[in-house]
């Protein structure tokens, strides 16, 4: 039987999709539903003085009107931060209350504070305007870098500072620094984006009240872990009496991690009304309340011998929280953020430190990358000035620092498995052709363009996160995986996993591992997800995790699923365990003809017992089916790694760049499905590059979102891109049984710096913020006439 | 309150709607056609592109009421005896579609595009299918999936 794994198998999950057969959270309506508008804050800080919901429960239609009052008298708790972070001195961190309707205070513009529900939507919505709230406005904290000279947002969070962390050793760097040739600095923004899954947020929530359950369906990553933090911490329902369902979900890139005020609040309302309420995000609503990614501030020095050797690295960070600290709001900009700092090479002291800050806008959270984009982009930007400064090739300065041996052990704290980085870096070289580029900057010189080569070799810590490792750490809690393999009587096979597909392809990817480890054809396999009814607890999809954590997980459900097929068979064929081979479906007795398939062997487990002549096909000490569990912890970190290369042609008269090649070189390990992966690095990229030419989230200094909505967000759209050049190198993660290592991300971590990179290059090292907007590279280049003709 | 009379999918329908209804709430809400799908409030995404009498339109820029008495063909109205429509081939067949929401206005668009120009070159395509955003594809397999679909129709 061949080998599915590592074939272009097409997707089980497409035509759904593709026929509108999909089910996503605003396609469900159920019986007698009801409809809610949350009545938000126009402020970005305010207290609130009067809240008057008189007129609107008198609206036509109007079913209820809660506001924070009856969520804290029924003691509904509100939103979380997933990991606590230690500062450098010991102290915990700061984090305030987050209500799911603010009650007192409101902290960024679009802070809910109270539910309107009635029997349509235009009533709910007509009703919501007549909600009378009197707000004491405040002056707002919206600037980064400012944010600790601002007005304390919290009480009791002295310079809206939720923390100061450290990673690394001051005292080592100091020495490393003293001994260097040259010191080369930078001072970076990693600009807000918005992460913009193109379906909206959305929930259905209902209630039965004769089994006192609710059903909330909404669109989340992780239905499992948003039950666990409703339960435990929001209070909206055990979680045996609470079900989350997140159907088909168009996207998530991070932005559906969280528990959302919304999830909770329609939960518990729809208790109280004993009736179904449907939300559904306006796209206005999605830019003010998703969370939202990036926004650093950063500082960064690097210290080198003349001859280019790396010698030591600080990043002095400020990161922006927003308003409150969410799921993995305080683990983005930390854990995930400073282990990877010193990026793919040996650099022998480093240290991090980060600030994190309060300010009077949306959360910042986890957006595809999550930590490592900023860590990519403060290294290889600060990389390629020291090739500048130093005179030394972009390519040959990282290979001269590239660890020579793996496992590499980095000075901070990832020990990386396996990779092969100078491998990589000459392979890109090829596809990119690296050595033509000079003819090509002077073809576009003899038009009047300027044209610039970037390169970026990143790294990144995936398959998020082993327990071992994070908890030593300081992190609470560690993220293994579950998966449930269960063989049905006549054969075919379902699989749950507690990994979530919202575009990820896990239908299909999951379905070929399956049928590879089981001998099962594909046909017959379903993966099961995003139902907290069907499968056990899992922790969900994020930091590519679900191929390297939950893939894993399947694998060793279906090795036991092997094992115990091998005992039941041996028993049937009055053989020796030990001398039972399985491959391709069949149990062999070595040495004989005497075989089984998995069918056979699944049916027979359903029939225990003993009659007339038939003899119980169980071992002893077997029970009968067959239906195998694995919770799989991973011991490691994975860790893809890459070299990406981008021209780009600027005109000096408009400041226009266009992006005119783009190559990518990842190892992401072994492949399960080439057409899968290319379609996820295609994907990162198309991020990656938005943030380094397009996106901005930009509020204002009152805290008024600039960027609200599709006409002042620029989203990459198809005639923003050249053709994508992708390629591989392939080393196998040694620390798992599939030797896979994560995509999804690698786009995003490595795409903004390669492009900036580019762009900057071509405007003769001078410094742009992302996103290089016209505007900003006209002015640029108008500078670049000005100290040209001045050096002629 | 008025009588929107339409065919849809191939199919005569008639149902009373509020004035000030959408297309797309229409097609969602009164017919419960949940393939046409609403990514924004600002006729930006795409997400929603259905045929009008053959053109594609974005169905939240326009009332129910205004294309009273016309033919709609929604993403649900493509196949043909269960067979799917090259163009929704195409974009199985070469990863044309990841979280599969943006994919029915996509597909509609690029229908369309078909329809005006038979062999569209690479940049023909990109900037045809400029109103319909997708967040999950880089859109490379999107231009492969049209292209593809064009050598079929």
């Amino acid at each position: 039987m061949a080998s599915l794994v590592g074939s272009r198998v097409e997707r089980k999950e497409d035509k759904r999709f593709l026929t509108g057969k999909g089910r996503y959270t605003a396609d469900i309506n159920l019986a007698n539903q009801t409809y809610a508008i949350f009545v938000r804050s126009p402020h970005a800080r305010a207290s609130i003085k009067k809240l008057n919901i008189d007129k609107a429960l008198k609206s036509s239609g109007v079913v209820s009107v809660l506001t924070g009052k009856e969520v804290a008298d029924d003691k509904i708790g509100g939103l979380i931060a997933g990991w606590a972070i230690r500062s450098e001195d010991g102290t915990e961190m700061k984090c305030p209350g987050n209500p799911p309707l603010a009650k007192d205070n409101v902290n960024f513009v679009g802070d809910p504070v109270a539910i309107v529900i009635a029997e349509s939507l235009a009533e709910a919505k007509e009703a919501a305007e007549k909600v009378e709230v009197d707000y004491k406005v405040l002056k707002a904290v919206t600037s980064t870098a400012e944010a600790m000279n601002g007005d304390t947002i919290h009480e009791g969070i002295d310079k809206n500072l939720c923390f100061d962390w450290l990673l690394g050793d001051r005292q080592k760097v100091k020495e490393a620094f003293d001994k260097a040739d040259k010191v080369i600095s930078i001072d970076i923004i990693n600009n807000r984006l918005i992460p913009n899954a193109m379906e909206p947020r959305a929930c259905v929530a209902d209630y039965n009240a004769a089994s006192e359950e609710i059903t909330l369906y909404t669109t989340s990553q992780n239905p499992h872990l948003s039950r666990l933090i409703m339960s435990a911490f929001g209070n909206v329902a055990p979680e045996h009496k609470l079900r989350v369902v997140a159907p088909d979900v168009g996207g998530g890139f991070g932005s559906k991690i969280n528990v959302y005020n919304e999830d909770i609040v329609c939960s518990w309302a729809a208790k109280k009304i004993n009736r179904a309420i449907k939300w559904v995000a306006e796209r206005s609503e999605s830019f003010l309340t998703d969370i939202h990614g990036r926004d650093h501030v950063t500082h960064a020095e690097l210290a080198v011998t003349k001859d280019g050797k790396f010698l030591g690295f600080k990043n002095e960070t400020i990161a922006n929280l927003g308003a409150y600290a969410r799921v993995f709001g305080t683990v983005t900009p930390t854990y995930l953020f400073g282990p990877c700092a010193t990026g793919v090479y040996d650099i022998p002291a480093a240290y991090t430190n980060v600030k994190a800050v309060y300010t009077n806008t949306a959360p910042v959270d986890a957006y595809r990358g999550a930590g490592r984009p900023e860590a990519t982009y403060t290294i290889e930007r600060l990389v390629e000035k020291a090739s500048m400064e130093l005179g030394i090739d972009k390519t040959e300065l990282r290979i001269k620092n590239f660890p020579t041996a793996f496992p590499f052990k980095q000075t901070l704290v990832h020990t990386v498995d396996s990779g092969d980085y100078v491998a990589g870096m000459e392979k890109a070289k090829q596809m990119a052709d690296y050595k033509g580029f000079e003819t090509r900057r002077r073809e576009s010189e003899a038009k009047g363009k300027l044209r610039g080569i970037g390169v970026t070799s990143y790294f990144e810590a995936c398959g998020i996160a082993p327990s071992a490792a994070v908890m030593s750490l300081g992190c609470g809690v560690g993220l293994w995986e579950s998966a449930e393999v269960r063989f049905n009587p006549t054969g075919q096979v379902t699989v749950y996993t507690g990994s979530h597909s919202h575009g990820q392809s896990h239908q299909t990817t999951f379905a070929q591992i399956a049928a590879d480890e089981l001998g099962v054809p594909i046909e017959n396999i379903d993966i099961v997800h995003g139902d907290t009814d069907k499968g056990t607890f899992g922790m969900g999809t994020y930091g590519s995790r679900s191929l390297a954590v939950g893939g894993i997980a399947i694998v060793n459900a279906c090795k036991k699923i092997v094992e115990k097929g091998k005992r039941v068979t041996a028993k049937m064929l009055e053989a020796n365990p030990e001398d039972v081979e399985f491959k391709d479906g069949e149990f062999i007795v070595s040495k004989s003809n005497k075989k089984k398939t998995i069918g056979e062997v699944a049916f027979a487990c359903y029939l225990p017992g003993v009659r007339d002549e038939m003899k119980s096909p169980l071992p002893e000490g077997d029970e009968p089916g067959l239906k195998e569990t694995s919770f799989y912890d991973p011991s490691n970190f994975s860790f893809p790694a890459g070299t990406h290369i981008a021209e780009v042609e600027i005109d000096p008269e408009t400041g226009h760049v266009k992006l005119e090649k783009y190559t990518a070189c990842d190892d992401f390990g072994r492949i399960i499905n080439p057409m899968v992966v290319e379609g996820q690095v295609h994907g990162g990229l198309a991020q990656g590059i938005g943030q380094a030419l397009y996106e901005n989230a930009e509020y204002d200094e009152t805290g008024q979102l600039m960027t609200g909505s599709y006409m002042d967000y620029t989203m990459p759209r198809a005639d923003n891109f050249p053709e994508f050049n992708i390629g591989y190198t392939c080393t196998h993660a040694t620390t798992n049984p599939l030797g896979v290592k994560g995509c999804g991300e690698a786009g995003a971590i490595a795409a903004p710096p390669t492009v900036m990179n580019a762009v900057i290059d071509a405007l003769g090292g001078q410094e742009v913020t992302m996103p290089a907007t016209a505007e900003k590279v006209w002015k640029a280049c108008k500078n670049l006439k000005k100290s040209n003709s001045k050096a002629a | 309150m008025g009588k929107i009379s339409l065919e849809v999918n191939g199919r005569k329908v008639e149902k009373e709607a509020p004035d000030n209804t959408l297309l797309s709430t229409f097609l969602r809400e009164h017919l419960q056609l949940t393939g046409t799908h609403i990514g924004c409030d600002t006729s930006q995404c795409g997400a929603c592109v259905v045929h009008v009498d053959g053109n594609s339109l974005k169905s939240c820029t326009a009332l129910a009421a205004d294309v009273n008495g016309s033919k709609v063909t929604t993403i649900e109205g493509l196949e043909t005896n269960g067979k799917m429509h090259p163009m929704q081939e195409a974009f199985k067949k070469l990863h044309g579609l990841q979280c599969g929401f943006c994919t029915p206005g996509m597909v509609m668009s690029a229908i369309d595009l078909l329809q005006k120009n038979k062999k569209p070159s690479d940049t023909e395509i990109r900037d045809w299918l400029e109103g319909n955003i997708c967040r999950c594809t880089g859109y490379q397999n999107i231009v492969a999936a049209v292209k593809e679909a064009a050598t079929k129709m």
